[in-house]
């Protein structure tokens, strides 16, 4: 799945990153947390997250994701979104909430990127 | 559909609230930040996360949500298990992340936008 | 390590303020600039932003300040981060999954979730931790530069 399908499917704004539609998406995670996205998230990963924060730029950046995709209309500031257009990282917001954009995406075949955690202590 | 048929066609483990488990859902609500959830989530919502601390019963209690699924194999910490037993909400893990488990959860036809 | 592989090709030290959560992420973009120049294999600087992101975040989450050194060698790359504050209790607990003394504050920047040590850990062929309740933490890693090829198999 490209960005574009992903912007025209959930009717999603794109913030920055125009040129970069035709990025091929391999696959999809969802989270709030950064440490997790750092954690799980796999390379090329299209990150839904209703974080705004530049952080969540320099996460995306750090873990070589592919894009981020915010949520329930959520707009970043202005330094998230130079930074943002510097990394070439493309940044999209729709208005549907995490929830539906997941189970959307879904529906139409985008797969999960995630580590499987080793759970608890070793 | 219940917290319990869900529970079952997931095959979740269950951690607290264990008699609970026939409320009905309105629908679902994802997100790993409790204001968030304080904000926008409805009464019924089933609620999926990766936080395991206390602070999601008392979220989950001020909104009356129908239960928390842990997503990623989350196991609780003791004090949000405790918590869970006092005021009654199932707290459910799932191996699935979030994006997988709603996608699911979403094919079964629980929607984002909840019903009240 | 052979000491004859102590060849430091480069060395910088970045400074880290405590509860400056808005400068989260600067340095480990600065480290993943200088990698960058320096040719470094991309596998490697992704293991490195990661491991560096979270050691920043430590700093910032939980010390009042802190300095974090890269070095460059021919094998390898070190990071080491000292800092100053409360120190970790129980370094074996602070290195389980999900284990955090977080606030709410932290949290709702998005870390706090109890993964920082041990996905430094996961990131780093070698990773030293020791800290001194109420006084700080030194945490040291390093990355092989040459093992990342015979790794690739098994991803």
């Amino acid at each position: 799945m490209t960005l574009k399908e992903v912007k025209e499917i959930l009717n999603a704004e794109v913030i920055s990153g125009n040129h970069d539609l035709e990025k091929e998406i391999k696959c999809a995670f969802a989270a709030e947390l950064l440490s997790d996205v750092l954690a799980l998230s796999q390379e090329g990963a299209l990150l839904i997250t209703g974080f705004t924060h530049p952080q969540v730029v320099y996460a995306a950046d750090a873990a070589n994701l592919c894009a981020v995709l915010f949520v329930r209309g959520r707009w970043p500031n202005e330094a998230t979104q130079q930074l943002a257009i510097q990394k070439k990282i493309p940044l999209l917001s729709t208005s549907y909430m995490m929830f539906e954009t997941c189970g959307i995406l879904y529906e139409y075949g985008l797969k999960t990127c995630a580590l499987t955690v080793e759970n608890g202590q070793d | 559909m219940t917290v319990l048929d869900i529970v079952k066609s997931f095959e979740l483990k269950i951690r607290g609230g264990k008699d609970q488990l026939d409320e009905e859902i309105t629908g679902g609500y994802a997100s790993d930040l409790l204001s968030d959830v304080i904000a926008h989530s409805r009464k019924g919502n089933i609620w999926i996360t990766i936080q395991t601390h206390p602070n999601i019963v008392a979220v989950a209690t001020m909104k009356e949500l129908a239960g928390i699924i842990l997503a990623g194999g989350r196991e609780p910490d003791a004090d949000t298990i405790q918590k869970a037993e006092e005021e009654g909400i199932p707290i459910l893990i799932s191996p699935l992340f979030t994006f997988e488990l709603v996608g699911k959860l979403y094919q079964k036809g629980i929607s984002g936008m909840s019903s009240c | 390590m052979d000491k004859t592989d102590h060849n430091i090709l480069f060395h910088k030290m970045f400074h880290i303020e405590g509860g400056n959560f808005t400068s989260a992420g600067l340095i480990s973009d600065q480290v993943k600039k200088i990698l960058k120049e320096a040719g470094i294999p991309k596998k490697v600087i992704r293991r490195a932003s990661i491991a560096t992101f979270e050691a920043e975040m430590n700093v910032i989450c939980y010390a009042t300040q802190g300095d974090l050194s890269l070095f460059i060698t021919p094998l390898f790359l070190k990071i080491v981060v000292d800092d100053e504050g409360h120190g970790i209790p129980d370094i074996h607990l602070a290195m389980s999954e999900g284990y955090s003394t977080a606030d709410e504050k932290i949290r709702e920047w998005g870390f706090g979730a109890g993964m920082g040590l041990p996905n430094i850990r996961r990131n780093t062929d070698e990773m030293v931790l020791t800290s001194t309740f109420r006084q700080g933490t030194h945490l040291e890693f390093v990355i092989y530069l040459e093992r990342q090829e015979t790794q690739l198999p098994f991803e």
